[in-house]
């Protein structure tokens, strides 16, 4: 069973942390396992991800890209049809609740493409918590829509203009927030990183994802699929994919990271491909980082994919190559954004256009009778307005 | 019995509590950074701390924030400072410690880094993102050869891990003492002296009491129950204010003073 009792997969992970916050991070873990031995806890997450989150999403056999692909079949997992449009909430929902059940009345949250902060917004919403939300100023420009739609909810978005006003920045100013006010505040974090136990946590409220898809390709086709490829940024989306299928040894997992402008232009957030092990935001994983440990900025034309590290368990599965990871362009990213937009007519978010985009090359390397499941994680809504511009198309 | 060990020995039996101001290593240059340890040790710093600038830290308030980046700005290494303490052998009898986020440290190597910074003649360690728990390998590193990680407690520390970090921590114990960044404070949380108290029922180590704590009056209200008091931001404010003035160094060394003064009860 992974982590282990201190967090640890194998040398990743932990709890690299000021002492200020053991005590939170001791108090959050022990009521997510009471709540995950509690049948009301369960019964009230699945009632809320089916009545209100729209679950389950379906899986769907894209004909036409599989075609258009002219190799293995492809079945799109379509997280992107969930309430709030990205697989985000499966976590949000989660927390939420738990937060409630440890009488925390302010919830705090990082963004950078604003997808995690509005199912924070939404799901603190539907709760009557207060909700701030920490947004880089480079994010909120990139992602005014998204803004306005936390603003909406009642949330309050906090900019931050230290750093690269990035991502990264934005952990860092929620975790100085929590220190400070650490005893009414839970810190929902959006992805399988951080200190532990929250890689566990929001891997675990992520894998309804995999364990959906797992009864629905049996369904569909009978048997388990070959391959799972997902986006990777901090990982969330994808370790809700893989993970149910972990001792599945023969299906093979890729994630795909954000390669911006090509590895060797080091203008990419690749941190599995071309980082190395450190501990950025409480775990020890792989991060970009320069001969001094400082880490360093990032560049990806998908804001959500744009962080300098990965989640503990996937620098695990690298280690183990239990995984595979590829990376590709922004350029073939925004190529795949339009492709399945328009065989599929689904418009992908940016970050899911590299899953796609890396099943492009992947597919027509295999056997026609493969089974190859993307997980779709979000829609492509909240990029319309930055792929136009890039296209030189005026709204 | 290590050097920050003697210190505090010496400061006991003279009924005393030590002075200990923090600077950014390399903040706005390291020649700068030189010239206020000298000053700092002059004008009655009984130990020095020295922050190693991070691209990251999560555990500083927007003035060190700032100072971390004007350092980086000219690519101030933990390398570098190391490099100033060892030129500083001989030249100060303060000791020096290093506060750095565990990343650089890590990355410049662990064994490299204890041996290098022990030969520099550094006497201890802070390191505001290693847990007791996650400290295993450097300890044993740093046990081996004389260098002391001092660890934190927190207000929000159970009894428990009162118990385990007093005893682990060497040198002192650093008491954070107030639930946030560190960072000056207009008012002193009133739990210090309680949350103190606690901890000396479980250790004869000294506790010395950083973050928030900015004025001469401030300080004198914490050393009449700590074993040392730790001032960071406010000097750093000054530095940053004066950056361009020639006087700066002076003006530290007469607010270091004034500290001093203030918790001598003079």
């Amino acid at each position: 069973m992974l982590p282990d009792k201190n967090g640890h997969f194998g040398p990743f992970g932990g709890k690299y942390v000021p002492e200020t916050l053991v005590s939170a991070l001791e108090e959050l873990e022990k009521e997510y396992r009471a709540a995950k031995k509690d049948s009301s806890f369960a019964g009230e997450l699945k009632f809320y991800l089916e009545k209100y989150v729209g679950r389950p999403t379906p899986l769907y056999f894209a004909e036409r890209l599989t075609k258009e692909f002219q190799g293995a079949k492809i079945y799109l997992k379509r997280e992107d049809l969930t309430h709030t449009g990205a697989h985000k909430i499966n976590n949000t929902m989660g927390q939420v609740l738990l937060a409630k059940r440890m009488g925390k009345t302010r919830i705090i949250a990082e963004t950078g493409a604003g997808q995690h902060g509005v199912a924070t917004a939404t799901s603190a919403a539907l709760f009557n918590l207060s909700c701030e939300v920490y947004m880089g100023e480079e994010d909120i420009r990139r992602q005014s829509l998204n803004v306005f739609r936390m603003k909406l909810m009642g949330a309050k978005v906090i900019p931050v203009s230290s750093g690269s006003k990035t991502l990264k920045d934005a952990v860092n100013e929620t975790l100085r927030d929590w220190v400070t006010n650490v005893k009414d505040t839970h810190y929902i974090i959006g992805s399988v990183v951080g200190p532990h136990p929250y890689p566990m946590i929001v891997r675990d409220f992520q894998t309804v994802i995999g364990k959906e898809t797992k009864r629905q390709i049996k369904q569909l086709t009978g048997r388990l699929p070959d391959y799972l490829v997902a986006c990777v940024g901090g990982g969330s989306n994808s370790l809700g994919m893989f993970y149910p299928f972990y001792g599945d040894r023969s299906i093979k997992f890729i994630g795909v990271e954000a390669g911006g402008l090509g590895i060797n232009s080091n203008k990419h957030a690749a941190s599995l491909i071309a980082g190395k092990m450190g501990v950025l935001h409480g775990s020890m994983s792989y991060l970009l980082e320069d001969g001094d440990g400082q880490i360093c900025p990032t560049h990806s034309f998908a804001p959500g994919l744009d962080y300098p590290s990965v989640g503990p368990e996937h620098s695990y599965y690298k280690e183990t190559k239990r995984a595979e990871y590829v990376s590709v362009t922004d350029e073939e990213a925004i190529e795949a954004f339009q492709l399945l937009s328009r065989v599929e007519g689904i418009i992908p978010a940016l970050e899911s256009a590299h899953a796609i985009a890396y099943v492009k090359k992947l597919a027509p390397t295999l056997k026609k009778d493969t089974v190859v499941i993307i997980n779709l994680s979000g829609r492509g809504d909240k990029d319309v307005q930055s792929v136009a511009e890039r296209l030189g198309v005026e709204l | 019995m290590s050097k920050i060990d003697s210190l505090f020995n010496s400061l006991k039996k003279r009924g005393k509590t030590a002075l200990i101001p923090f600077i950014t290593g390399g903040d706005p240059d390291l020649q700068t950074t030189r010239s206020l340890i000298l000053e700092m040790e002059k004008r009655g710093a009984d130990l020095i701390e020295i922050g190693v600038p991070f691209s990251d830290p999560l555990a500083d308030g927007p003035t060190i924030q700032k100072a971390s980046l004007r350092a980086l700005m000219n690519r101030t290494s933990l390398r570098d400072i190391i490099n100033l303490s060892r030129d500083l052998t001989g030249e100060i009898k303060t000791p020096l410690v290093l506060m750095t986020y565990f990343n650089p440290l890590f990355c410049y190597g662990l064994e490299n880094f204890v041996n290098d910074a022990v030969a520099a003649g550094i006497a201890g360690i802070i390191v505001p993102d290693l847990t007791p728990e996650e400290a295993g390998p450097l300890k044993k590193l740093a046990d081996s050869r004389g260098l002391d990680i001092i660890f934190f407690l927190a207000p929000t520390s159970t009894m428990e891990r009162i118990r385990i970090i007093s005893k682990i921590s060497k040198g002192f114990i650093y008491y954070v003492s107030l639930t946030g960044t560190t960072g000056a404070r207009e008012k002193l949380s009133s739990t210090i002296s309680s949350s103190i108290k606690e901890i000396k029922k479980v250790t004869k180590k000294p506790v010395a009491v950083g973050f928030g704590i900015s004025t001469p009056g401030q300080a004198k209200e914490v050393a009449a129950f700590a074993g040392g008091v730790i001032v960071g931001s406010a000097i750093v404010e000054i530095i940053e204010k004066n950056l361009d003035n020639k006087e700066m160094v002076g003006l530290v060394g007469e607010f270091v003073s004034s500290l001093k003064a203030a918790m001598e009860g003079e």
